[in-house]
């Protein structure tokens, strides 16, 4: 496949703060490629660099083998469906759409077919004279697709496009947005915050966090091989724990030793082990590789959530079986459901279920408690207080 | 109480209006007199458009209003550019501020430091007088400004900050984004300080007074010297004349605005009404 756009190397700061932190990305022809991660993570800076709109302080951006850092946006093949469309209120659907094409200067039959091509695509014919004020939310949304469309650029950029729709509306637009995009072969570059969004349209998902990059891959890969604790929490629900590689495909955790199906690591390394909520067998008690206690359950419609405790560490379990709060039971992990995973900087950090409020209450007593030291401190000796002040 | 209120309300509508209601009935006296009414007439009218002097003060009037309110709506409307584009914070604040010192200074204070700059520039150039229709205009375009600023950068503020940028994706350079779409989206702020900055110049007469040379005069310089003398009912009508020319551009400056108020109104009533059925 022919690479269309390579990032190389883009770092970005605002402020003195960093945004990007040596970005690598190549995106290649004709495909849907989204960038996932939470707010500040750097996406949309990423989408703005590509699109013109921010300069990168370090890095080049290369399109179709040209470095294009300093090209303006308007020469730049490439188009942006902003994140609340920045459709022009004074003109109508038409001459919106028609914008792109009037400032290129195409000739006036032209315009009208193909402005009118564009409006069929995205479902719009007979809207042409509309204002765009008066059109829902999904409607502007198309016209801003037209618009960004109608000039055939190579790469379609996409920031948050679905978010201010509502959950039904969203669902459609994914599907057409997928099809548009098959249908005019054009390369996608799509930001969301929203990993299902992410995982049900792209051909190839860029997770990032931090203003790096954390893992590039299919949609497959990414839910089934995370590469560190933070993928695996983003992308859908994890349990992550603490393990020790024993030797190839044996691994240790929760005080048990399990099969699996990864090598290559060293003897005894210690690991991240993810296992998904759905793909842990409730079997009894005396049966289970690992015995815990049912904390809580939730019925979610499809499934069951529940929390198991186990030694102290909360699972969470997603089954079509009723258990009961304050049962025992016993948890069965096949082989090939467990992921093992490098350490990382984000170890530790998350794939644990104990209540989230709990949590909170528990490092809010603890600071109350410190603060208190502190004063109590500071009417001693003033001097004492300044330096545990230092201290923290 | 309710009486009560009504009667307050119209004893300040009273307090407001008498004086111009009592102009504009004078303005139609028979007789030159100030205190009895003798008859309906329009004497007056017929007199003051016999005058030259007066009419050559209005013709002044108008082509300084009409110049001053071009210039400084260009100006102003390109300085609040200028303005909220800038970066820095307190950059910002500093030249708000700065822009809104010819507001705030009383007119004097204006007129006399203008009328020594001109004076002192042109001496400087061996001119023995400086003052002209081009000082004036100089004048009327420094205290008009701020107002046209201030109606411009709240529709900046208030514009989508991506449509520049969309512009920018779709094809054009920095300025033609500016001309086919921020210009469009700032047209009432720059309508409604044009008219502002045009009934400014119109009606100064403090500033105009201190920098008018004397081949250049307008009305309300010229109505001043005329009170000088007796008092002609002419003055009534001419005043009378002024008043509805500037209640007719106050109402089609509010209609601009309500017009654009309502816009946005309905644009967000819109919204909610979505979001509701969300």
């Amino acid at each position: 496949m022919k690479k269309i756009i390579e990032l190389k190397n883009i770092s970005k700061a605002f402020d003195g703060e960093t945004v990007l932190d040596n970005i690598n990305l190549d995106i290649y022809d004709n495909e849907f490629l989204t960038l996932l991660g939470p707010s500040g993570c750097g996406k949309t800076t990423t989408l703005r660099i590509i699109g013109g709109f921010e300069t990168a302080d370090q890095g080049d951006v290369i399109f179709m083998g040209e470095r294009i850092n300093d090209i303006p946006p308007y020469k730049r093949n490439v188009n942006t469906v902003f994140q609340r469309y920045a459709l022009f209120p004074h003109l109508n659907v038409f001459e919106n759409v028609a914008f792109p094409l009037r400032e290129k200067r195409v000739p006036k039959d032209e315009i009208e077919e193909r402005v009118n091509e564009m409006l069929k695509l995205v479902a719009l014919s007979g809207f042409e004279k509309r204002g765009v004020n008066s059109l829902s939310g999904g409607q502007q949304q198309r016209v801003a697709i037209a618009r960004a469309l109608v000039s055939k650029p190579k790469v379609l950029l996409l920031d948050e496009p679905l978010a201010a729709l509502d959950l039904k509306l969203r669902k459609d637009m994914q599907q057409e947005l997928k099809k548009i995009q098959k249908a005019t072969g054009i390369t996608f570059v799509f930001v969301t915050h929203d990993q299902e969004e992410a995982l049900s349209m792209s051909d190839t998902v860029v997770v990032m966090s931090e203003g790096r990059i954390q893992q590039i891959g299919t949609p497959i890969d990414i839910y089934n091989e995370p590469k560190n604790a933070f993928v695996a929490d983003f992308i859908g629900e994890s349990n992550i724990l603490d393990g020790v590689m024993l030797r190839d495909k044996r691994v240790s955790f929760s005080g048990h030793v399990f099969d699996c199906v990864d090598s290559g690591f060293e003897l005894k390394e210690p690991v991240d082990v993810v296992v998904r909520p759905e793909d842990v067998d409730i079997v009894p008690e005396e049966k289970g590789m690992l015995k815990g206690v049912v904390t809580s359950v939730t019925f979610l419609g499809v499934h069951y959530e529940i929390i198991v405790d186990i030694n102290g560490f909360k699972w969470m379990i997603q089954t079509t079986d009723f258990v009961d709060v304050d049962e025992h039971i016993g948890l069965y992990i096949e082989p090939d459901a467990i992921h093992i995973m490098k350490k990382s900087e984000y170890s530790g950090m998350f794939g644990d279920y104990s209540s989230f409020s709990m949590e909170l209450d528990e490092i809010g007593e603890l600071e109350e408690a410190h603060l208190e030291e502190l004063s109590e401190l500071g009417e001693t000796d003033a001097s004492g207080n300044a330096e545990s002040e230092r201290a923290e | 109480m309710k009486t009560l209120s009504k009667v307050y309300t119209a004893l300040i509508l009273l307090f407001l209006f008498a004086p111009i209601v009592i102009l504009i009935v004078f303005s139609f006296n028979g007789s030159n007199s100030t205190a009895v009414m003798s008859g309906f007439s329009f004497q007056w009218y017929e007199e003051l458009f016999h005058n030259s002097n007066i009419l050559e003060a209005v013709r002044n009037t108008l082509v300084l209003a009409v110049a001053s309110a071009v210039i400084s709506t260009i100006m102003g409307t390109a300085a609040a550019v200028g303005i909220f584009r800038l970066r820095s914070k307190y950059l910002r604040a500093a030249l708000d501020t700065v822009t809104n010192i010819p507001m705030i200074n009383p007119d004097i204070i204006t007129g006399i430091s203008l009328m020594l700059m001109f004076v002192f520039v042109g001496r400087f150039f061996g001119l023995s007088n400086s003052l002209s229709f081009w000082t004036m205009l100089i004048a009327h375009v420094t205290f008009c400004l701020p107002y046209v600023i201030l109606q411009v950068l709240p529709k900046l503020q208030q514009m989508d900050k991506s449509l520049p940028e969309a512009a920018m994706d779709l094809g054009c350079t920095h300025f033609r984004a500016f001309l086919k779409v921020e210009i469009p989206e700032l047209f009432p702020g720059i309508l409604t300080g044009m008219i502002m900055a045009f009934t400014m110049s119109l009606d100064d007469f403090v500033i105009s007074y201190f920098t008018a040379g004397p081949g250049f005069q307008t009305l309300p310089v010229l109505i001043y010297s005329m009170t000088k003398k007796t008092v002609k009912p002419t003055i009534y009508s001419l005043a009378t004349i002024i008043f509805f020319v500037i209640l007719a551009l106050l109402t089609l400056s509010n209609l601009v605005d309500s017009d654009t108020d309502k816009a946005i109104k309905e644009a967000r009533k819109k919204k909610k009404a979505k979001n509701q059925a969300n």
